[in-house]
């Protein structure tokens, strides 16, 4: 989770938004959980609410792969990077074991023939540049220690593609297949028998017979193989080398990403680039089933093992759970990436989101509190066609909100090397009653080249007058729109309409910003900025540094709105004084990002120096930064956001003071979403979270409130009246009722020892025994460190069992006893 | 998952009027049917009861005109002098008019004789009225009097000496019978009561008031007179409500629609202007031929007549459309589609709506199943492509935007060509289409080169293509060389804020040739 520590307690930690579709996700056996791997942690949600039930943490690197062991449903196996292969209780979130492998673990499989080891693709001598990569099987050692090395690593097949969907295990894990390139290889692992089937290379009439991914039918001998080219072909006969057949079914007009048989084998599903989920019936291929229109790109598709629920997986991060008639039950979306952040991050002021591009041609609110994407806007509003070559569709470039949120903007183009420059600036208002935006008004090439930046004016309370907006185009003009009445006697309504165009010597307009309260406007052109009075569009003033060209622009905040701030591309950062129209300061640094705090003075300069990326928090008014911080991370980073928070931090030393007021968010070259925090709001972010989960689980109703104190009062009368009953001291009762079931001993074994912690030691036991009851609580105590305890559970069930256990007090003895009373004659006392 | 999202179609504003549902409204009136009569129609007065005949005035006769009739009904042509002000009593049964000889005469609408004659007025009586109790009639005449006469006994009651010049309008108050107004060529309206002895309001309108209008309700007054139309608050002791000028000559009368929501004045400058009564902005106007001197709206709108001084009487219908409704064949009865859908869901039912299915445009439906030539063949149909350009060019935009629009365009027959380069003849040059029917011509011309000659039909077309494109690139040369002369004599105009040139509001909606024409204007 850490990235990297820093001085001052202040760490850089990756905040959420990690992929969900790296590898093909997972379903419970009893359908209720969905499991996925996402960047180090394997997240388990809930089928039914889509919600994130569980994560996962513990691995140190990338998580490759995930399969349920075989012996045991309620467990899992994960690998990753970091060479280590876990087993994890995944309903409660424990982990169990670690095996340590010491190889880069590409992927993960489990066969149902071979239950003792599991199966992995790792990189051949461990060097991941060979390109060279091998399926091994790897034979876990029973043992109960908690960290495990394992040795035992036997290699299966050499020569596989690093990919997990080119090797799948066929019927009952009788056999292996694995493609790579224009080859297809089966091994028979009773009869070590290995078949290779190449296909030719030909590229005749398009066709591209590359492999690409490979599944086995769970009843037959039968595997089924995608291509490049769109094609599927269904491989049978594959134990005999000659007169093996395959059949070709081309429906796809692109790359088969994944294809998967149906729990039964009844039916084929495959998907692609064209984000449609084909089901072909299985035996009668002719046959097809569609589910078009999906989103991005199939990249995973999966079945519950009861074959009731499948799920896909897509390239804009993205799963969709799909019951077994094609019908879409849960969608499961996490933060869109993979394409340039083209609108910069911005924050949206109503619903406190992070917004940015998401899918094509949408914009996506996504909270940062929940790591949840709250919903997505269509900006284009075209059919998206899906295809692997490159189409030019039309993009969302740039977008910006007013101070309220009652205002968005945003431009979408689309370049064509033969047409023009297709432009739009669509601007939409917030509508209460649908609590999303509506279109207002759409502006059909509203400048002739590119916008370069967008702002809107703050109307701060002594301001007042229409809403305004500026535009920057690097047709050497900046445009001003205004709000305007438009209504008449039919209706009312309001729109934008263009009320000033401002050029200064036919330079290029790069950059505008308005100064905090509104009064003052600031457009960069080229080397050059200019002042504006938003009253009357003179120009007041112009300020440069040559000959480095301004990159960007930003104006001081609270007690520093005298100063702008502005970052040249050959190097510098330079601070004006608004009042003395003088340079107050500059400095030489190459900043990449410029970012003002709309709480504090303060301003997040992220330069870019070798490859390096350094932030420097700094005030325009003070000649020392803040805070400082060398190497951020790797690679460069382009966007970043100041988040003000829902309450003010209290920071004493002066390294934190500057995250008091907000929260400093950036995207890494990556695209993984990173902020600066301090320990101790993480720990009291993740209590407050597991607090959460626990009142989650039974919502508050009315009736909850009045059975609960109902609940409560019986316990408590019902537990007076047994503690007297419990026989006092009995460590090993204790024990077990704080173990958790799943590293219990079968009851059975449990029963004789329980029964005879309950007899009063009499007669010395013997010392074996009691021997071994030490050392299985020793055990039992060291488990139980890891797990939560969870206080309330804890009380429940000891009084179930301190219930049970009333009624069987008597022990074996007492009974021999009993019978012996009863064999006594007492016919003495008639005699009385 | 989501839906199929059809092709966006472009929308562009429409210059000059805007379609309101007060020009579908004022427009939905069947052609005009023109009567001729004998002088200039000065009166138009619809009779309140059912057949609503109206009575025109116009030179020395009065004729009463049906609903549909072409031909006068009746005429009341006994008057020795130019007739006045035909009016009919609240009853339809009585009909008084004014004459060039100071005479005021009552008819019968029956008979054909005057009833009674009123005799008093030294000049031409111009204005005649009924008071609401039926009783009285009140008259207006150039000898600056208004006298007001018992009908049965022809007694004056009363006479006011008040204005200072020609009356030459009034009306009464539907509610209370002793109150009425009187306009006046001495710039005032004067409100008068039966029960005083002189005027209760009068206000000054500023210019010879032409024609005077109570409301209903009687709470406002219009009065009209030079270019303006004013509304006086009677409630408020005749002040000034609102000043409308919208006509450029006298505006002559005024009438109201029969729900009240609309205010009619016509005009010399031979214009009809409807204001809304709530805003008082115009939101409709109709044109006739002729300087207007009378206008009515027969009850509920079902007609629009108007006099001219051209002595034509033109007579709108309001259109119905029962007629189209007759041609429709029989459908399966009123009982079949209403089967279980006025069923009022109980307490405790659980609602399900039925989904709203959406229908699809046929080359929607085609663009959905990627069959991208018969999307384009659809959008070349005639009435689709003479009708909707911005359809056709909106569906090539997003063939181009799929990269298909070359697939699309090949492969065509001679006829199908020729109505492509048709297309392009008659929308190229405009500027709405120009971006993307330059990109579509390039691409037809890279394609079809090869069977320039084969077809004389498609080679004319082709000239004719080339022809249009160099006048317009001539067109815009022109166009530009303008503007460089127009920017020099700016720059020379604001020496000191050469850097600020002001933007025309729609400057980024109407880009191209159309602009240039209305800076210069």
């Amino acid at each position: 989770m850490v990235e990297q520590t820093a001085r001052d307690d202040v760490r850089v930690i990756r905040t959420g938004g990690s992929k969900i579709n790296y590898r093909r996700p997972l379903f419970s056996t009893d359908n209720r959980y969905l499991l996925c791997a996402s960047g180090d942690f394997v997240k388990v949600y809930s089928t039914a609410t889509e919600e994130c039930v569980r994560v996962l943490q513990g691995h140190k690197n990338l998580v490759t792969g995930i399969q349920l062991n075989p012996r045991n449903h309620l467990q899992l196996y994960s690998t990753s990077l970091d060479g280590t292969i876990r087993l994890w209780d995944f309903t409660d979130g424990i982990l169990m074991k670690t095996f340590v492998v010491d190889f880069k673990l590409l992927a993960l499989y489990t066969s149902a023939a071979d239950e003792k080891s599991i199966f992995a693709i790792v990189p051949k001598d461990n060097n991941e540049i060979s390109g060279n990569f091998q399926l091994v099987s790897i034979n876990l050692p029973k043992s109960t220690d908690q960290e495990v090395a394992v040795k035992d690593v036997t290699v299966v097949l050499d020569d596989v593609h690093q990919s997990p969907k080119s090797i799948a295990f066929g019927r009952e894990g009788q056999f292996v297949a694995s493609v790579k390139s224009l080859e297809l290889c089966v091994l028979f692992f009773k009869r070590r028998k290995y078949y290779r089937f190449p296909l030719s290379s030909k590229d005749r009439k398009g066709a591209n017979n590359v492999f690409t991914c490979v599944a086995c039918h769970p009843k037959e001998d039968c595997v089924a193989t995608g291509h490049k080219d769109g094609k599927i072909r269904l491989w049978r006969n594959i134990s005999n080398k000659q007169e093996y057949t395959y059949s070709t079914q081309h429906w796809h007009h692109n790359v088969v990403n994944d294809l998967i048989f149906s729990a039964e084998g009844t039916s084929l599903l495959s998907g692609g680039v064209e984000s449609v989920l084909v089901q072909w019936q299985y035996k009668s291929e002719t046959k097809k089933n569609f589910l078009p229109r999906l989103g991005g790109a199939i990249e995973h598709i999966a079945t519950s093992p009861d074959g009731f629920l499948h799920c896909t997986s897509h390239s804009d991060n993205k799963i969709i759970t799909i019951q077994s008639n094609l019908t879409v039950s849960a969608i499961i979306q996490g933060l869109v990436k993979g394409q340039e952040v083209l609108t910069d991050l911005m924050l949206d002021p109503r619903s406190k989101a992070l917004v940015l591009n998401g899918k094509p041609g949408h914009l996506q609110f996504y909270s940062l509190q929940s790591d949840k994407q709250l919903y997505n806007l269509d900006i284009v509003q075209k059919e998206y066609i899906h295809q692997s070559s490159e189409l030019n569709q039309t993009q969302v470039v740039k977008a910006a909100f007013d101070c309220q949120g009652t205002w968005l903007v945003t431009v979408e183009e689309r370049k064509d090397e033969t047409t023009d420059l297709e432009q739009q600036m669509k601007l939409w208002a917030y509508n209460e009653e649908q609590q999303s935006f509506a279109l207002n008004t759409m502006i059909n090439a509203p400048h002739e080249s590119h916008i370069s930046a967008l702002c809107f004016q703050n109307l701060t309370g002594s301001r007042s007058g229409p809403a305004t907006l500026v535009t920057a185009g690097l047709d050497c003009q900046f445009k001003v729109w205004i709000l305007g009445d438009d209504s008449d006697i039919y209706r009312k309504c309001v729109c934008w309409s263009c009320d000033f165009v401002g050029t200064y010597h036919h330079l290029q307009a790069t950059n505008c910003s308005f100064s905090e309260d509104g009064s003052l406007l600031a457009v960069s052109f080229e080397q050059i900025i200019t002042l504006w009075d938003p009253d009357t569009w003179d120009l007041k003033c112009t300020f440069c540094h040559p000959p480095g060209k301004i990159q960007d622009l930003a104006f001081g905040r609270l007690s520093c709105s005298k100063y702008l701030l502005g970052t040249t591309d050959n190097g510098f950062l330079c601070c004006w004084n608004l009042l003395s129209c003088s340079l107050e300061w500059s400095t030489r640094l190459n900043v990449k990002v410029l970012q003002v705090d709309p709480l504090s003075e303060n301003v997040a300069a992220f330069t870019e120096f070798s490859q390096v990326t350094d932030l420097f928090v700094f005030k325009p008014n003070e000649p020392r930064p803040l805070y400082m911080q060398k190497n951020v991370c790797s690679g460069l980073v382009q966007w970043a956001l100041f988040v003000p928070r829902e309450f003010p931090e209290d920071y004493n030393s002066d390294g934190k003071q500057w995250l008091a007021r907000s929260q400093l968010y950036f995207l890494s070259a990556s695209q993984n979403l990173m902020t600066f925090s301090t320990e101790s709001v993480e720990e009291r972010l993740t209590s407050s979270s597991k607090h959460l989960v626990i009142e989650e689980n039974i919502p508050m109703t009315p009736l909850h409130v009045l059975l609960g104190k109902h609940r409560e009062q019986q316990t408590n009368f019902v537990s007076e009246a047994k503690q007297t009953a419990l026989p006092e001291g009995s460590a090993t009762i204790d024990e077990m009722l704080h173990t958790p079931a799943h590293v219990l001993p079968n009851a059975s074994f449990l029963c004789s020892m329980f029964v005879n912690s309950l007899m009063i030691s009499k007669m010395g036991t013997s010392a074996k025994e009691e021997e071994v009851e030490e050392m299985d609580s020793e055990k039992e105590e060291d488990e139980s460190d890891t797990e939560i305890t969870l206080v309330e559970d804890e009380q429940e069930t000891k009084e179930a069992y301190s219930a049970e256990e009333l009624l069987p007090k008597l022990t074996k003895s007492e009974q021999k006893e009993l019978k012996k009373l009863r064999k006594i004659d007492f016919s003495w006392i008639a005699t009385l | 998952m989501s839906s199929y999202k059809p092709t966006v179609i472009q929308t562009y504003p429409k210059l000059g009027n805007k379609v309101t549902q007060d020009t579908l409204y004022w427009k939905n009136y069947k052609s005009p049917v023109q009567i001729k009569e004998f002088g200039a129609v000065t009166n138009i007065n619809f009779s309140p009861i059912a057949p609503y005949n109206y009575a025109v005035t116009a030179s020395t006769r009065i004729n009463i005109y049906g609903r549909y009739s072409q031909e006068p009904l009746k005429t009341f042509s006994r008057f020795n002098d130019t007739a006045y002000c035909g009016t009919y009593r609240n009853d339809g049964r009585l009909l008084a008019a004014g004459s060039e000889d100071g005479i005021v005469r009552l008819f019968d609408v029956a008979g054909r004789a005057a009833l009674r004659q009123y005799s008093g007025h030294t000049k031409a009586v111009q204005v005649t009225a009924f008071t609401s109790d039926k009783y009285h009639l009140m008259s207006g005449s150039d000898d600056y009097s208004v006298r007001l006469w018992d009908i049965p006994s022809t007694t004056e009651l009363h006479c006011f000496k008040e204005h200072t010049d020609y009356i030459r309008c009034g009306c009464t108050s539907n509610l209370n019978a002793d109150l009425f107004v009187t306009g006046s060529y001495d710039h005032t309206v004067k409100v008068f009561d039966a029960r005083m002895d002189k005027s209760v309001i009068t206000m000054e309108h500023g210019q010879p008031v032409e024609s005077v209008l109570l409301f209903p309700s009687g709470g406002l007054l219009v009065s009209a007179g030079g270019r303006y139309v004013k509304v006086w608050d009677m409630l408020k002791g005749g002040q000034l409500l609102v000043s409308l000028r919208n006509h450029h000559k006298t505006v002559t009368c005024l009438c109201l629609s029969s729900s009240g929501q609309r205010l009619l004045s016509g005009s010399l400058d031979r214009h009809v202007k409807i204001y809304s009564t709530s805003t008082y902005k115009v939101v409709h106007s109709l044109d006739y031929a002729a300087a207007i001197l009378s206008l009515a709206l027969a009850p509920e709108n079902e007609a629009i007549v108007v006099g001219m001084t051209n002595s034509v009487l033109n007579i709108r219908h309001r259109k119905h459309n029962e007629n189209k409704q007759e041609k429709k064949k029989k459908g399966p009865s009123y009982r079949f589609f209403i089967k279980g859908k006025d069923y009022m869901p109980k307490k405790g039912d659980l609602l399900v709506s039925k989904p709203v299915k959406f229908h699809l445009k046929k080359y929607d439906k085609l663009l959905k199943g990627f069959r991208v030539s018969l999307a384009l063949d659809a959008v070349l149909e005639t009435n689709v492509r003479v009708k909707t350009p911005e359809v056709t060019t909106g569906v090539m935009q997003e063939l181009n935007r799929r990269g298909v629009l070359q697939n699309a365009l090949a492969g065509r027959d001679e006829k199908q060509l020729s109505v492509l380069l048709s297309f392009l003849i008659r929308n190229v040059v405009d500027p709405r289409f120009t971006s993307v029917l330059v990109n579509v011509a390039e691409i037809i011309v890279d394609i079809y080169s090869s069977v320039i000659g084969e077809s004389p039909l498609v080679d004319n077309q082709f000239l004719k293509l080339q022809d249009l494109i160099e006048k317009e690139i001539d067109y815009q040369e022109e166009l530009l060389e303008v503007l460089g002369m127009m920017d020099t004599i700016f720059a020379t105009m604001t020496t000191k804020k050469n850097a600020v040139v002001c933007g025309n509001q729609n400057y980024a909606l109407i880009a191209g040739p159309e602009e240039e024409p209305m800076v210069v204007a």
